[in-house]
């Protein structure tokens, strides 16, 4: 019988079926490996863990291999994983200035403590496609030479601190810990600690767009990339019955501090400001947009004038999330049936109506027109 | 006709009970006891990701796993309809993560997951009506701020909302809202009763079950109690009204649900049948005929003169 | 003064500061029901700064506003709750904007526009509402049968009036305008300007006018205040002043006038 459409259930499992076929594609090539993934295509896992909000390399090439690829799906698997996850431990803040550096680059500052270190850069490569990468066994590669010992050094800010010439490091506004949002639902407006873990688990492409925005005008931060700087840092936590913190294990991550002009308000001398990014792993990119979009949402906090869309911390936060954008936008494929259903009555009442010459006479829409 | 399926399916044990860990599910019931006791305010939650995607039902699943029992019965509709996909995806959800009886039959179930309908048969004291809200501030689209849209109700300041009411008489000469029709709970909070018909509307009014809605991606829940006055919003002189059907239900005859279109062929064939299919479903078991089930194949009904 | 009325509104040495900038301060005066008050300055003087802090909108650095309720209480505007502030811009005060679509909502018909504050304050009876919104149309010279036309489709004069039309609907006591008239040809302004006086003489309206226009003042306001950097130099009867200016710059401002 047409009207109960049965076999739903029947379509579903099919359609199951096909997406595993299609994932594994042609079985005469060999399968991809989480091993491969999570060497190979270690900048997509580094930003599935970033905005799945979970540093677990193994479960985000799993996740990719799963998503066949498409990263949005595997966060949302990662996410999905992780939060029911129960909360054993939490640990210190990390410490970015003792980090093991791999990179660390300054646009402030030409040569500083601690040197450039360009590290594994796309920057400076000629975007050309190699196609010797496309031949087998053309990617094996190799240094001339040792890798350099990885450095510690200090951050560029606390260079400028120590001249009073940068803002203190935001604190943590009087609450006992930073807030979560996957515990509290955020609340309008938001302290800067619920702000930045929005922006860490935001879509890369969205706050790039937003970054972006704010260097062509709309919201002028003045930014300079005065620190990015990728390397490894301890991870620790505190146990009872045990002095000083343990060390459980080590994570990389990017961090990006942007060095902002600022002239200066009715409450503050002219200084620099700072915006702050941070992403698991290796993603630059985002951790710059996100530094940026940081340093425009402090726009109210700094009483700078606020009208462009990055300074709209309700825009900017409610729609940051790809997990949920990618939701809603693709719940149009439901059936909306029975809204549908009395949005027709409506149509075919309004112009039976208009038919029924309800609208006669001088009932017109009148022209647009100047008195 | 076919009887109501009812399954009794098997708990996976690798899953928590309703999947949600029991901190989550406490904070879910905090929310919806703080629902309860302020009925139609819109109380925050802390939405957890769940392995369907947002705007697909997560707030109403949360709901469901806070409040459902291993003794509970579950129905969960779509459209109205128990066969609808994501109807299906979710009972199956519910199987798998808790093993509790499912059915398609209004009258067994204890509670009910609902998208943008109301079942037809009134609904008892010892029911729950769960709905899947996807925006649940019923000002939004007046005023897009959250920080503006609280405050608004905090002062009852729901001026708003009847020019938008205003403005659809002036245009239409009636209140041209067909679903998500706004009502004010308790003669208090002015509330999105999520995008059911307004055929619906009545059926919220005085009801003896407990209405609970969930937004996920939003964060909210909210609810209406047994026994609480829901007044769907009208100017005294454009009271509110009920949309009619020129058909009935070609399958079991019904002049009184809510009738989905069908298209037939596309030469504008169609036919009319019951949007709540275990409504009607009851209706032919007990006898009821419509005329398009009274003959066989169909035969195809024209369109309303 | 024993006997005499009340002032609706009173300055009490109000000051605004924007950080160390000077926005008005020790601004002080009593407005009384019925009198229209008139601010006169350059761009920069102050005015739109002192107009917006009696308004409540913006918080003064000093000093305070009172206001005299329907209900005969003493208000302070900048401490009163978020309800009552509301309820009083709603029935007892009015803000026209100099440009329209500032107070209009641009996206609904002007007989919702209208009939906004009537809903805001619980009238629910749809045939009343529209009888009232064309009685008004009709007093700001809009013909009626633009009722159901959007802002958008009326000239500049016909959405300055509309937005006239849509602050008094609740019969309020105090209206506050900013450059009523600004942005607007020669001819729409006297039609506006004469249209605005008879209101206000009809209605017993209190009003405060901010305006560069001296002929703005000139016919509508009964009293001065003249600013410059912030303050009061001079202030008096309007044709007092705009006759016999005292103060070097009032001077200034009157023979400029009369110059152009």
């Amino acid at each position: 019988m047409y009207v109960a459409v049965k076999g739903g259930e029947a379509a579903i499992e099919n359609a199951h079926k096909l997406l595993a076929e299609e994932r594994r594609g042609d079985t005469n090539v060999p399968e991809l490996s989480l091993e491969q993934i999570k060497q190979q295509m270690s900048l997509a896992v580094d930003r599935v863990m970033t905005e799945g909000s979970l540093h677990d390399p193994d479960l985000a090439a799993l996740a990719i291999k799963q998503a066949r690829g498409d990263l949005v799906e595997a966060i949302f698997l990662l996410r999905a994983y992780r939060t029911t996850l129960p909360r054993l431990w939490e640990t210190k803040p990390i410490d970015t200035g003792a980090m093991n550096i791999r990179r660390r680059i300054s646009a402030t500052y030409k040569d500083l403590p601690g040197g450039q270190v360009l590290g594994p850069t796309f920057d400076y490569t000629h975007r050309l496609l190699d196609f010797a990468l496309a031949a087998e066994g053309g990617g094996d590669a190799s240094l001339d030479a040792d890798p350099a010992e990885p450095v510690v050094a200090p951050r560029v800010t606390e260079l400028l601190a120590g001249e009073d010439l940068i803002e203190e490091a935001g604190a943590v506004p009087d609450k006992d810990a930073p807030g979560d949002l996957t515990r509290e639902p955020m609340e309008f407006p938001a302290d800067r600690d619920l702000r930045l873990q929005a922006l860490a688990r935001g879509d890369e492409g969205f706050l790039l767009a937003l970054g972006y925005s704010t260097q062509r005008g709309y919201g002028r931060t003045h930014p300079f990339a005065g620190e990015i700087r990728m390397g490894a840092v301890e991870i620790e936590i505190d146990i009872d019955g045990i002095d000083g913190p343990v060390t459980i294990g080590e994570i990389t991550v990017t961090e990006c501090e942007m060095v902002n002009q600022f002239m200066g308000s009715k409450t503050e001398p002219p200084k620099f400001t700072r915006g702050y990014g941070l992403t698991f792993g290796f993603c630059e990119r985002k951790a710059m947009a996100m530094a940026l979009v940081d340093r425009a949402l402090r726009g109210r906090d700094l009483g700078e004038e606020v009208d462009a869309p990055c300074h709209d911390e309700e825009f900017v936060l409610a729609h940051a999330d790809n997990v949920e954008a990618s939701g809603f936008v693709q719940h149009l494929k439901l059936p909306h049936y029975v809204d549908f259903q009395s949005e027709l009555e409506l149509v075919r009442k309004m112009r039976r109506e208009i038919e029924q010459g309800r609208w006669s006479d001088g009932e017109e829409a009148h022209d647009v027109a100047a008195e | 006709m076919s009887q109501p399926s009812e399954t009794q399916g098997a708990w996976d044990p690798s899953y928590n009970f309703a999947f949600l860990d029991e901190q989550t599910k406490r904070m879910i019931r905090r929310a919806i006891l703080k629902a309860v006791a302020i009925p139609g305010y819109q109380a925050p939650f802390a939405s957890r990701e769940m392995p369907m995607p947002y705007g697909w039902g997560t707030g109403g699943i949360q709901v469901t796993a806070g409040v459902i029992g291993p003794d509970d019965v579950l129905k969960v509709i779509d459209q109205g309809s128990d066969d609808t996909t994501n109807a299906i995806s979710i009972r199956k959800f519910f199987v798998r993560t808790t093993g509790v009886r499912t059915t398609e039959s209004t009258g067994d179930a204890s509670i009910i997951q609902t998208r943008h309908r109301i079942p037809e048969s009134p609904l008892r004291e010892d029911q729950i009506l769960v709905y899947q809200v996807p925006i649940p501030e019923p000002l939004r689209f007046l005023e897009p701020r959250e920080t503006e849209t609280r405050q608004m109700h905090a002062l009852e300041d729901y001026g708003l909302m009847h020019v938008k009411l205003y403005e659809d008489i002036a245009r239409h000469g009636h209140i041209a809202t067909s679903y998500a029709y706004p009502v004010k709970v308790a003669g208090r909070y002015v509330m999105d009763p999520s995008p059911t018909p307004k055929f619906d509307n009545p059926k919220m009014d005085r009801c003896p079950a407990l209405q609970l809605f969930g937004a996920g991606r939003e964060k909210r829940i909210y609810a209406i109690p047994p026994y609480t006055e829901v007044k769907s919003l009208d100017f005294d002189d454009y009271p509110f009204e009920l949309p009619t059907w020129d058909a009935a239900c070609a399958l079991c005859g019904d002049t009184h649900s809510f009738l989905d279109e069908v298209i037939l062929d596309d030469a504008g064939g169609r036919m009319f049948v019951c949007s709540d299919t275990d409504h009607c479903r009851e209706r032919r078991a007990n006898g009821h005929v419509g005329p398009a089930a009274a003959a066989a194949p169909f035969e195809t009904m024209s369109a309303a003169p | 003064m024993i006997g005499a009325a009340q002032p609706i509104l009173q300055a009490d040495d109000v000051a605004h500061y924007y950080g160390r900038h000077r926005g008005c301060e020790h601004v002080s005066f009593d407005l009384f029901p019925g009198e229209v008050m008139g601010v006169v300055g350059e761009s920069g003087s102050g005015k739109s700064t002192l107009l917006s802090t009696l308004y409540g909108r913006l918080t003064p650095t000093a000093g305070r506003v009172t206001c005299r309720t329907r209900t005969d209480e003493s208000v302070d505007i900048h401490t009163i709750s978020e309800p009552e502030r509301r309820l009083l811009m709603r029935v007892d005060w009015a803000f026209v904007h100099q440009n329209p679509r500032d107070g209009l909502r641009m996206n609904v018909s002007a007989g919702a526009n209208v009939g906004e504050r009537l809903m805001a304050v619980g009238e629910r009876h749809y045939g009343d509402i529209r009888s009232k919104a064309i009685d008004w149309l009709e007093r700001v010279e809009v013909d009626a049968e633009r009722i159901d036309d959007l802002p958008a489709t009326y000239s500049g004069g016909m959405q300055q009036r509309l937005q006239i039309a849509r602050n008094l609907v609740t019969g309020p006591r105090l209206i506050f305008m900013d450059e009523p008239t600004g942005g607007l040809d020669v001819s729409v302004q006297a039609r506006l300007l004469d249209l605005l006086r008879g209101l206000v003489t009809d209605l017993g309206l209190s009003a405060i006018v901010v305006t560069h226009d001296l002929a703005v003042v000139r016919l509508l306001a009964h009293r001065l205040l003249v600013m410059r950097k912030g303050r009061v130099v001079e202030s008096g009867l309007t044709d007092q002043v705009l006759d016999d200016p005292q103060h070097p710059y009032s001077q200034l401002l009157v023979s400029s006038i009369l110059r152009t």
